[in-house]
């Protein structure tokens, strides 16, 4: 069965089951390899993309119910926020493995679209479900409110 | 030494060989060596025989590389070496290719610098001879050989065609620390880019053509075999190709990892617990601290410990409890087999290529020279890729095998699940320990009993156990650092179905703890100051004591107390020639809440090749050793594993991350690693500043629930 939905900016129908995980679909459908499988039960974030603008785990998202919805992956960011994220990621050597990276960036991107000067309680709230096993969690709050200070200015 | 001359092609991600084709096009590169490849389009390929699962491994060999060749950071790239011990083994391993240990920087050293420094001088040649100059006068900066006489330059690319035709010299003058351009240096992560944007290719990422994927179901208990299965709701889900009874369990293959998944939970299967491991954690638990008591084989023995205590005025006793734990690294294990009668193509975050190659082969029934490692970067490690059974790859090898060896690419995936209860935890331990003081308030006894799993026995690596002690039971303890006239450190090895594994810093993951848990008490009991005690004790110790030194300075350790209700805390640990010293300071509210504010870290690793890569492991360390003592803990009950993912399996989120200040001590002495130690000193640290704010002692790790934040 196919499920048509906006991906990355272009419509996409992906054929296949319904009940399948946007994860998988992604993966192994749409081959945008970028979102990673961490925990498959929306507990550690690598699976993080935009459904309609918001941070959402596609490892618990049936393919199903983003049918007409608007999907954004990491291979699909555009917006100042995403580039400023992304920029200052690079500028504080954040990643290590990198595994967990994508979504981090997702769910920092998603922040910054919502809050453009967020606090460090902001950050907490905000990226406390995305797992990083290297723990890098100091850069990644330090990015984030270096991708804010380059977008206010 | 050995100095190969050779060329490889090395392909191991689809990007490596759009490279080597772009090198082939533009004309024959100029390869010196193993470990470099330098392309007429001026590209410097730096390969590497360490995995990259975070540690920084990549940057820091082309680090050591591009310094001594004098090559612009950004013409350098970084392609994985292939699975050949001849030219690629660690030389702390000997003759095994592999990761571990924090041994990148150490055993590559003289080996990279000796690389670079040759292909450099013979570049220099090349130029010397297309221009008929001396090369004494030619300088090299940043990729650009120059001769200031007749205004001459060129680049590295422009030179390899004269270069690829000159022998390797013999001897090669590596060049003085002071004029090191990268090292010590911030050179930029070489993969940080891709790790960014999406494009780093995990093992996750893999597709051939054809290829199928494979969930496996294991026993519910370590040592549980499948008596009977009936795979019929499996077979009948869409997409399920094969179900497969292989030694480890029962696998399904389908044509993606949802079939897999579902066709595997539709699976049942009737086991054979017979020979399982039963037990739970806390009736093991129980028996080791019994075996505490008993005799066990002494580690180490300086004067006469038994008789210090004896004779002491005052003596100080305490023990402590480590849990199993899982390294749960964000990548769960995965590895792609193309198996055929005569090979076996292995794509994996592979860890420790000469071991897999063996295991592999032996399960194929093929040479090991038969078997061929694609190394991807790894989604974390943590020590659980470098296993002496290689028991994903294994696993995937006998899948592949079973299925037919025909060539079909299949990917083993494990799930999160699978990960928790998969075993090669670190062991769990129980030790004990004594200390007397004199009327001085002297520390004149130590004795340390450990007790707990090896890791080494019934390995490959078994040999490597002397008169029964497996030093990474009781590295951390043993070499306890401190002068103490009498110290005893014995050792009791038990036996359990529980497999086990080293985890980031090994045997100094539970000893330092204990170590430094246990030492801060004993200067409680001296009356002392955690520091001042320490840094009596240290006095032959330049490099330990340096660091004791430097954190607590930075800490302000010295300076006015805090206010009640938080509290600092010091430890300090050797691990694999790297010294390191933390302090951490703790807030705790009125419902017993611990909050870990801040972590001061001095650490001194030698030569530092890359500080900010040095800092960043430093930082990681801190917060994956934090969420250990705080979270971890995986447990048995009847032999089953009660955790299955990070609901159950707690590990450190963003709002629990102290602040990290990493200062690095100045050395000129060989380089050591940065990946694991700073993960010791954090517990211990934590655990004394909760001392020091509450009175509370942590003795049974993970720390108490009420200590949540």
């Amino acid at each position: 069965m196919a499920t048509t939905f906006l991906l990355n900016g272009k419509s996409a129908t992906l054929d296949a089951d319904p009940t399948m995980p946007l994860l998988w679909a992604l993966r192994e459908v749409a081959g945008l390899h970028g979102t990673k499988f961490g925990c498959g039960m929306a507990l550690c974030g690598a699976c993080t993309v935009h459904l309609d603008g918001k941070a959402t785990r596609a490892c618990v998202t049936p393919l199903s119910s983003v049918a007409g919805r608007k999907v954004t992956t990491i291979e699909g960011l555009q917006s100042k926020q995403a580039k400023a994220v992304q920029a200052a990621w690079i500028e504080l050597q954040v990643p290590q493995c990198g595994y967990c990276q994508s979504g981090q960036v997702m769910s920092a991107t998603a922040l910054l679209e919502r809050t453009s000067a967020p606090t460090d309680a902001d950050i907490d709230a905000a990226m406390s479900g995305n797992i990083c096993r290297c723990a890098t969690y100091s850069r990644i709050r330090a990015a984030i409110h270096t991708a804010a200070q380059v977008l206010k200015s | 030494m050995a100095f190969t001359i050779g060329f490889d092609w090395i392909i191991s991600t689809r990007r490596a060989a759009a490279t080597a084709a772009a090198g082939l096009a533009s004309g024959a590169p100029f390869a010196p060596n193993a470990f470099l490849r330098i392309g007429a389009d001026n590209s410097v390929t730096v390969i590497a025989k360490h995995l990259e699962m975070g540690q920084g491994a990549y940057t820091g060999i082309a680090t050591i590389v591009a310094e001594e060749l004098d090559a612009d950071w950004p013409q350098v790239r970084v392609e994985s070496a292939p699975a050949d011990a001849k030219r690629y083994a660690n030389l702390v391993f000997g003759t095994l290719q592999g990761t571990g240990g924090s041994s990148a920087m150490a055993n590559s050293w003289n080996q990279l610098r000796e690389a670079g420094a040759k292909a450099r001088a013979m570049l220099l040649t090349a130029a010397a001879s297309d221009w008929h100059v001396p090369t004494s006068e030619l300088t090299v900066s940043k990729g650009v050989v120059s001769h200031a006489a007749t205004n001459r330059a060129a680049n590295f690319g422009s030179l390899v065609k004269t270069a690829a035709t000159l022998p390797v010299p013999d001897q090669v003058t590596l060049k003085d620390a002071k004029d090191f351009k990268l090292i010590g240096h911030k050179a930029a992560r070489v993969d940080a880019a891709a790790k960014t944007d999406g494009t780093a290719e995990f093992t996750l990422d893999v597709v051939l053509p054809g290829m199928l994927v494979a969930l496996l179901k294991r026993p519910p208990q370590f040592g549980a075999t499948v008596r009977s299965f009936d795979a019929t709701a499996a077979s009948a889900v869409p997409g399920v190709v094969k179900v497969l009874q292989v030694p480890r369990g029962v696998a399904v293959v389908a044509k993606s990892f949802w079939a897999a998944k579902q066709g595997r939970d539709a699976l049942r299967i009737d086991w054979d617990d017979s020979k399982a491991e039963k037990r739970s954690s806390a009736d093991l638990m129980e028996q080791y601290r019994r075996l505490a008591d008993q005799p066990s084989l002494a580690a180490r023995k300086e004067g006469d410990a038994e008789r210090a205590l004896r004779d002491a005025t005052q003596k100080v006793t305490a023990s402590y409890e480590f849990p199993y734990l899982a390294h749960a690294p964000m990548e769960p294990l995965d590895a792609v087999v193309k198996l055929s009668a005569t090979s076996c193509e292995i794509w994996a975050g592979d860890q420790f290529q000469t071991v897999d190659q063996m295991n592999a082969a032996r399960t194929a029934g093929l040479d090991p020279q038969q078997v061929s490692i694609h190394t991807l970067y790894a989604g974390g490690s943590f020590g659980r890729r470098a296993n002496l059974g290689s028991d994903y790859i294994v696993e995937a090898v006998s899948i592949a095998k079973a299925y037919g060896a025909d060539g079909t690419p299949i990917k083993l995936q494990w799930t999160r699940e699978d990960d928790i209860h998969g075993g090669l935890y670190r062991p769990m331990y129980f030790h004990k320990l004594e200390a007397g003081l004199n009327a001085q308030g002297q520390l004149t006894a130590w004795r340390h009993v450990i007790v707990g799993q090896s890791i080494m026995a019934d390995t490959m690596f078994a040999a490597m156990i002397k008169d029964g002690i497996d030093g990474t039971s009781v590295e951390g303890a043993a070499n306890i650092a401190y002068a103490i006239p009498n110290i005893a450190v014995n050792l009791a090895t038990t036996r359990t179905g529980v497999p086990v594994l080293w985890w980031r810093v090994v045997g100094s993951s539970h000893t330092t703890f204990a170590v430094e848990a246990f030492i801060d008490e004993v200067a409680h009991a001296a009356g002392a100051d955690g520091f001042t005690f320490r840094r009596k004790l240290l006095d032959h110790h330049p490099r330990l004591k340096g660091v004791l030194e430097l954190a607590a300075e930075k800490a302000g350790w010295s300076s006015a107390p805090l206010p009640a209700g938080r509290g600092r805390g010091i430890a300090v640990a050797e691990a694999f020639k790297t010294y390191v010293a933390q302090v951490a300071e703790v807030s705790v509210d009125k419902d017993g809440h611990v909050k870990v504010d801040r972590v001061v870290c001095a650490v001194d690793c030698g030569t530092a090749i890359n500080p900010d890569i040095i800092a960043a492991q430093m930082e990681g360390g801190i917060g994956f050793g934090l969420g250990a003592v705080r979270f971890g803990a995986i447990t048995l009950k009847d032999g089953r594993i009660e955790q299955d993912n990070f609901n159950s399996y707690r590990v450190l989120r963003m709002n629990e991350m102290p602040k990290v200040e990493v200062h690095i001590m100045p050395s000129t002495e060989a380089p050591t690693g940065v990946g694991e130690p700073g993960v010791a000193p954090v517990g211990p640290a934590v655990a004394n500043a909760i001392f020091a704010a509450t009175g509370r002692r942590m003795h049974v790790l993970p720390f108490p629930k009420t200590g949540d934040a």
